[in-house]
C-alpha cells in the first residue's frame, strides 16, 4: 500500500526518530522516539504543505496486559492531529518506559495541550516536561494512584477526604 | 489622583477572590471557578472540572463492546444518540464492516433530531440566564415534541435511548414516523420563528451577548475548539462536511459560520444549525431506501428478539454473543472515529487486543477542549457575563468529566 504524504515527509525529515509507520483502516500512524516529539509536532504544524493546526486529542495507552515489557515501553502517548487546510488526520505515538514515563510538553504549540496533558498525568501518571502547572484535573489532589493504568483495580478504594477540623 | 489612592487605602480596596460553584444555581454543570475580581471585572480565573467524573473509560475497558453502549448514552446526555452512533461506528471501523444503507439513513435522521434537541436546550437555557424565561419555555415545548419522536423510535426519551447496536440499530422506524416527524418539524419551525422574534433583535439580549466572550479563530483552534464554538469564529469546520460519514455526503446542507466568535454569534450559528438539521432530516426521510437495518453477520450483530424466541439458530447465536468470553471480537488494532457531535468533534479511539472487551476506549469530548478555553473567554469581562458565556459554550458535565 502506498504511504501517505505525511508519513513520507516525516520519514524524510526525521529518519532517525521514526520507529515505525503504518495505516490500519486508513488511519495514518507514526511511532516516534519521545525525544523528538516537540520537533516533530512543530514540523507537522508549521510546514506549509502539511499544516496540522489542530491537536485534536492527546491520550495514552497502558500496554501492561498486552505483553509489552515495562522496559521497552509500557505506555504509549497518543496524539491525534488534524489539518484543516488539507483535511487530513495523523496519529503520532511515542512509547515510554515504566521507570521513566516522561515526555516533553506540547504546551508551547497548542493551548489545549495544557489540559490534555493534565488529564494524561491524572489518569496515567505520565509526566510532561515543561508543562506550566502539571496537577490533577478530573480527580482530586489527595487521590492515590492513576486509575487508567492497567494495574489499578476496577474496584479500587480511596481514603475519604473531607474538610479538616 | 492622590485623593483616590488615599481613599482606596482607607477603604482597603484590593482584588477579591470569589469561588463560583461547584453547585451554583445558574450553572448548568457542576463546575467550579476561582475568580480574581477587581470590582466587577474579572482579572483572572481558573476553572476546575471533574465533579461528574465517573470513570467512563475505565468502566468500558472492563465491559464487552455491546455493554459499553449504555455508558456512551451518558456522555453528552442532551444528545445521546450521536454518542451511540459515534461509538458504534468506531467499533465497526475496527471490524472493517459497513452497515446497510437504510441503517445509515436512520442514523442520520436520529443524529440530527438529537442535534436539534441539544441546540434547543442550549439556546433556551442561555436565553433564560439573561432573563428570557419565555424563550426557554418555548424551546422546551419544541424539544418535548422531538423527544416524543425519539421515544417512539428508541424507547427511551432524551437521556437514555441506547438505540444503536454494533452493526446496525435496534429496530426500524415505527409506522407513520415520517408524518409525525414532519409535524414535529413544523412545530419546531414555528417555535424558532417566535424565538427569532423574541431574541434576535431584542435590545437587552443583543447588548448582553454581542462582543461578550469573544475569541479569535486562531486562538479557538489553538484551544482545540470544534463545533458551533469554532464555527462562530468563522472557521467552517464540520466533520459532516469535511469527512462525511454515514450518508451526509448525499445530503444538501450549509455549514453556518459567524464572524466575531462571541456569544451572539454562537447563538446565531446554533439557530441556523437547527434549520439545517431539519433540512437534512427531511431529505433523509424522503430518500430513505427500504432494506435491512443491520449487518447480516451473526458474529457481529444480535438476532432480532422474535427470532431468538422462535428459531433455534438465533437462540444459540444470542446465547453465544451474550455469554462471558463469547461476545463480538474485533481484530487487533486501533482506530479513531470522529463524528460531529452537538458541541463539536466527538471522537472515539478504540484499541483492541483481539478479545471481547475494548483494551482501551478513549472518548474525545468536545466540551473538554472548549472548557479549557473558558478562562480565556471570561477574563477581562464582567462577573455578570460569566454565566451567559458559560451557558453559550454548552458545557455538558457528563461529557466533559466522563
Amino acid at each position: 500500500m502506498e504511504e501517505s504524504l505525511t508519513l513520507k515527509k516525516l520519514r524524510e525529515r526525521f529518519p532517525a526518530s521514526i520507529i515505525d509507520t503504518h495505516s490500519f483502516r486508513g488511519d495514518d500512524t507514526a511511532v516516534i522516539k519521545r525525544v523528538d516529539v516537540v520537533d516533530i509536532c512543530r514540523f507537522l504544524k508549521e510546514s506549509p504543505d502539511l499544516s496540522y493546526n489542530f491537536l485534536m486529542d492527546l491520550t495514552a495507552v497502558d500496554y501492561l496486559q498486552m505483553g509489552n515489557s515495562p522496559k521497552e515501553g509500557r505506555f504509549e502517548v497518543v496524539y491525534h492531529l488534524y489539518s484543516l487546510k488539507y483535511n487530513h488526520r495523523v496519529r503520532i505515538k511515542s512509547p515510554l518506559t515504566e521507570a521513566d514515563p516522561t515526555i516533553d510538553s506540547l504546551t508551547p504549540l497548542w493551548a489545549v495541550a495544557n489540559w490534555l496533558e493534565r488529564e494524561c498525568w491524572d489518569m496515567f501518571g505520565i509526566r510532561f516536561d515543561g508543562h506550566p502547572d502539571l496537577k490533577r484535573i478530573l480527580l482530586y489532589e489527595q487521590f492515590e494512584g492513576h486509575p487508567l493504568r492497567k494495574d489499578y483495580p476496577l474496584t479500587g478504594r480511596q481514603p475519604l477526604i473531607g474538610p479538616k477540623n | 489622583m492622590e485623593k483616590t489612592a488615599t481613599l482606596a487605602r482607607e477603604l482597603n480596596i484590593r482584588e477579591m477572590t470569589l469561588h463560583m460553584g461547584p453547585s451554583h444555581p445558574a450553572m448548568h454543570g457542576t463546575v467550579r471557578m476561582f475568580l480574581e475580581l477587581d470590582g466587577e471585572t474579572v482579572v483572572s480565573s481558573d476553572v476546575e472540572i471533574g465533579y461528574l467524573h465517573r470513570g467512563f473509560e475505565k468502566t468500558c475497558e472492563n465491559r464487552t463492546y455491546h455493554q459499553a453502549i449504555i455508558y456512551t448514552d451518558r456522555l453528552n446526555y442532551v444528545s445521546p444518540l450521536i454518542n451511540n452512533f459515534g461509538y458504534a461506528m468506531a467499533v465497526e471501523k475496527l471490524f472493517g464492516v459497513d452497515v446497510p444503507e437504510r441503517c445509515k439513513y436512520i442514523r442520520v435522521i436520529m443524529s440530527e433530531i438529537s442535534r436539534i434537541t441539544d441546540h434547543l436546550t442550549n439556546v433556551g437555557a442561555s436565553a433564560m440566564e439573561l432573563g428570557a424565561i419565555t424563550a426557554f419555555l418555548y424551546m422546551i415545548k419544541a424539544r418535548e415534541v422531538l423527544w416524543r419522536l425519539i421515544e417512539e423510535v428508541a424507547g427511551g426519551r432524551g437521556v437514555t435511548p441506547s438505540y444503536v447496536r454494533i452493526g446496525g440499530v435496534k429496530d426500524d422506524l415505527p409506522e407513520g414516523f415520517q408524518g409525525r416527524a414532519l409535524e414535529a418539524f413544523k412545530v419546531t419551525r414555528e417555535v424558532l420563528q417566535e424565538i427569532h422574534g423574541l431574541l434576535t433583535k431584542n435590545r437587552i439580549f443583543v447588548d448582553r451577548t454581542k462582543g461578550v466572550g469573544a475569541i479569535t479563530a486562531d486562538e479557538a483552534m489553538s484551544y482545540g475548539f470544534t463545533g458551533p464554538c469554532l464555527r462562530s469564529t468563522g472557521v467552517a469546520y464540520d466533520v459532516r462536511k469535511a469527512q462525511p460519514y454515514m450518508v451526509y455526503d448525499k445530503m444538501n446542507f450549509e455549514v453556518p459560520v459567524g464572524t466575531n466568535g462571541d456569544n451572539y454569534d454562537r447563538y446565531l450559528v446554533r439557530m441556523e444549525e437547527i434549520q439545517q438539521s431539519m433540512r437534512i432530516c427531511e431529505q433523509a426521510l424522503f430518500s430513505m431506501p427500504p432494506g435491512p437495518i443491520k449487518i447480516d453477520d451473526p458474529r457481529i450483530t444480535f438476532p432480532s428478539k422474535e427470532d431468538v424466541y422462535g428459531k433455534m439458530e438465533s437462540l444459540i447465536n444470542h446465547f453465544k454473543l451474550f455469554m462471558n468470553g463469547h461476545g463480538i471480537t474485533p481484530p487487533k488494532g486501533e482506530v479513531y472515529q470522529a463524528v460531529e457531535g452537538a458541541n463539536g468533534e466527538l471522537g472515539f479511539y478504540v484499541v483492541s487486543d483481539g478479545s471481547g472487551r475494548p483494551y482501551r476506549l478513549r472518548c474525545r469530548p468536545p466540551c473538554f477542549m472548549i472548557m479549557s478555553g473558558v478562562s480565556r473567554l471570561v477574563n477581562g469581562g464582567m462577573v455578570a457575563d460569566i454565566v451567559p458565556t458559560f451557558g453559550s459554550v454548552n458545557m455538558i458535565g457528563g461529557e466533559c468529566d466522563r
